[in-house]
């Protein structure tokens, strides 16, 4: 199979380019952070429904476009090099795939229509800690009667506060369980702090939470595969968004190299800086392989689709933080200013390469999976 | 699809079948490959029945025309045909930079009988080709090159030196760029010729590395005559073979169309460092230095295989062999460094009793000029800054 995305891959990538740049420019989420942090433009989130972002990796018995991760990525890629928010990395990468990996056919039907128009909104309830990692956690689900009890604080939930549902990430009997808990549900409390993005994440504690039993994401399945292949996929996808983040960031210093004049020259001109955009440039290219390699692995079902997965977070983490860096220093004086747009790009780089782990998380994974 | 299914399960019976085990082995050193040339020797039997058994099939160079002495096989059965050498592990049947640079040159350059003339005769390994571009005062800066070719009628008298001939002392021929427009701009006065070693005139001197082998040389030319037939393409338009040629060469030492099989450095580390309770390399460092460099040199290879897909669809630009160059030879020296690193003081070894000792250092050293030979990393830079990144110069 060719590593390239297909004419259709390309037509949504395209179209996305082009809806992004109109209506969800740098200066959009400028704005909304200075409107007192606002997390999303709705009217935008609205066309994003409308244009089926929601649907596109729903499976087609669902009603969904089926169209795949590949698909996702472009987009994500894209929403990266606008720093375009809403509620795709939480509700549509997080949640919706969480719902497409349950084998829980009831709760799919029930849930998936609302999901793709916009009713439902789903995400994540994942971290517990500071760091991220996959094999404990403290949030306990117990089995009461027919239905289960939920007790546990969950942290940096992405759009928690704008979510309708959460899917969370619990221990039943020792072993990994996913629900889906209805945020109007009894017994939760939901606290947000402002990340360096700009972004909202929320603390939610779940205190005797009720939770009905056709409500559990796994039923027959194993819940540490499901999370597992979820991780695969929502590293996959962080990774798309680093990559669409690098290029812009890249692409805008590239420009400002040709435009600044110092000492009768432009500073582009300068062999210093010659090489090292040189190098950022050829990472770049090495980051461009690796997440359409492990989108296409989740997508073709490849057995290596995890190893993928981490590679792709753990260079695109690593390249992106380099690509981000060099931006400020070779902006100068006006790229330590918030007048400048390139400081968002460090800022949500930082964001996004520690959220489900860093270069160093994964590649102590990739080590661990490859048995030294 | 179902035609290359086919091409793909009747080569690998073939490969199977017909590649002796001692081919399937990785290359101990350079002369443990069958290079060709006047002078040919197998040094072993089945270098001989491999090369022999190829040449039937065709296979020396598959992706070639019939009528150079090709195997005719379109892009797409060639790569099933590189897959499959990769995964059994066999080797190139000629190692031959005719293969490699000068037939590329020809198949784009050259006139039609020239290509009739000399291709076959590549495939056949009977011409041991060298490359005569470097000169002592023109290395980074090989347009500035001072070799003369004096117009003498029916022939060119040429008088000169070239350096960093890999292999002047064994090759047989050697394709070699030359100033026939003194008065012109340094890049527009350049012609690229063939020159008969054998010719009077021509001599060689070895240059010994700090690796202490070395299959370089320097090449001296002094009035040595050259029929005019030996020019390719245009006279004074040779610069622009010379950058097609570079392309290639870049290509090549940046890894591109390797078989020969890379041990993983993972492996050679848990073979030789402690190991701590959970199975792990018991120095943290290290390991993530390792973890580090293979998610570096698996993804190099996908980029490979992306770049090259694209290439297919016509999306390529010739300055992407800058960024092969610069980055695969990179990978290949912090490779060493590693390995260096995970043998401890047994890396260290020169010389002992035996044949392999010494490998690692010498290995390492010679790694060093990866990033010299073939333009500079710093050349490379050069070239992805200005060809693609756009940046002026002062």
């Amino acid at each position: 199979m060719a590593l390239l995305i297909t004419e259709e891959q390309k037509m949504l990538k395209d179209a996305a380019a082009e809806f992004l740049a109109a209506k969800a420019p740098v200066s959009a989420m400028r704005a909304l952070r200075d409107e007192g942090y606002k997390t999303f433009n709705p009217n935008l989130w609205e066309e994003m429904i409308a244009m089926g972002w929601t649907a596109l990796t729903v499976p087609e018995r669902y009603g969904g476009l089926d169209f795949g991760f590949v698909g996702l990525g472009q987009i994500l890629e894209e929403t990266g090099k606008h720093l375009s928010k809403s509620p795709l990395l939480s509700s549509v990468l997080l949640g919706t795939s969480a719902l497409k990996l349950s084998d829980n056919d009831a709760l799919k039907a029930k849930f998936f229509p609302g999901v793709m128009e916009g009713s439902i909104q789903l995400t994540l309830a994942l971290e517990e800690g500071k760091h991220h990692q996959i094999n404990s956690f403290e949030t306990q689900a117990v089995k009461v009667g027919d239905d289960y009890v939920l007790n546990g604080v969950k942290t940096m939930v992405m759009e928690g506060t704008t979510a309708s549902h959460f899917v969370v990430v619990s221990v039943l009997a020792s072993e990994i369980s996913l629900f889906l808990v209805d945020k109007k549900s009894e017994g939760i409390s939901i606290s947000e702090s402002i990340l360096m993005d700009a972004g909202t994440y929320a603390e939610i504690a779940f205190e005797k939470v009720k939770v009905s039993a056709q409500n559990k994401l796994n039923l027959q399945q194993d819940g540490k595969l499901m999370l597992d292949q979820l991780m695969a996929i929502a590293y996959s996808g962080l990774a798309s968004e680093l990559l669409g983040i690098g290029q812009q960031a890249f692409d805008s210093t590239i420009q400002y190299l040709k435009e600044r004049s110092q000492f009768g020259v432009v500073i582009g001109s300068y062999q210093a800086l010659q090489h090292r955009a040189a190098i950022l440039f050829s990472e770049l290219e090495l980051c461009k392989s690796i997440v359409l390699k492990a989108l296409k692995a989740i997508d073709e079902k490849d057995n290596n689709a995890m190893r993928y997965a981490h590679l792709a977070k753990a260079k695109l983490g690593k390249t992106v933080k380099q690509v981000t860096n060099e931006a400020i220093q070779m902006h100068g004086g006006i790229g330590v200013t918030d007048d400048a747009n390139i400081g968002f790009y460090l800022k949500r780089a930082r964001v996004v390469q520690q959220l489900f782990g860093d270069y160093h998380y994964h590649l102590d994974q990739l080590a661990i999976l490859k048995g030294f | 699809m179902k035609e290359l299914d086919d091409f793909r399960t009747a080569t690998r019976i073939w490969l199977e079948a017909n590649c002796p085990k001692s081919m399937c082995q990785p290359v101990k050193d350079p002369f443990d490959v069958y290079w060709g040339g006047r002078n040919a020797v197998f040094h072993t039997e089945d270098q001989k029945v491999w090369f022999e058994k190829m040449l039937e099939k065709r296979w020396v160079v598959p992706y070639w025309d019939k009528k150079y002495g090709g195997g005719g096989l379109t892009p797409e059965e060639n790569n099933i045909l590189t897959q499959e050498m990769t995964r059994l592990g066999c080797r190139k049947p000629l190692y031959s930079f005719g293969i490699s640079m000068l037939g590329p040159a020809l198949l784009k350059f050259a006139t039609e009988e020239q290509k009739l003339h000399y291709l076959p005769q590549i495939v056949e390994g009977k011409i041991w080709w060298c490359q005569g571009y470097s000169e002592p005062n023109a290395g980074s800066d090989l347009a500035s090159l001072q070799t003369k070719a004096i117009d003498k009628g029916d022939h060119f008298e040429i008088t000169g030196s070239k350096v960093w001939t890999s292999y002047a002392d064994k090759a047989d021929w050697i394709f070699c760029l030359v100033r026939t427009d003194f008065e012109a701009s340094k890049h527009t006065g350049i012609s690229f010729v063939l020159i008969n070693m054998a010719t009077e005139g021509v001599s060689t001197r070895p240059i010994k590395l700090i690796s202490g082998k070395s299959p370089f040389c320097e090449t001296f030319f002094d009035g040595v005559k050259v029929p005019k037939e030996n020019l390719i393409g245009t006279l004074n338009e040779g610069w622009n073979i010379a950058k097609f040629l570079l392309t290639h060469e870049r290509q090549m030492i940046g890894g591109i169309g390797e078989t020969d099989v890379r041990k993983e450095v993972h492996q050679v580390a848990l073979e030789n460092l402690p190991i701590n309770a959970q199975g792990s390399i018991a120095d943290g460092v290290l390991r993530g230095q390792i973890s580090d460099f293979e998610m570096d040199e698996e993804i190099f290879d996908l980029t490979i295989q992306r770049i090259t897909d694209e290439a297919k669809t016509g999306n390529n630009s010739g300055a992407l062999s800058s960024f092969f160059k610069f980055y695969g030879t990179e990978l290949n020296i912090a490779r060493q460094e590693l390995l260096m690193a995970l043998s401890g003081t047994e890396a260290l070894i020169w010389e002992k009793n035996n044949k392999s000792d010494g490998d690692l250092a010498r290995k390492f050293c010679r790694s060093k000029g990866n990033s010299i030979e073939g333009g500079t990393s710093e050349i490379q830079l050069n070239i992805i800054s200005k060809l693609i990144l756009g940046l002026p110069n002062k």
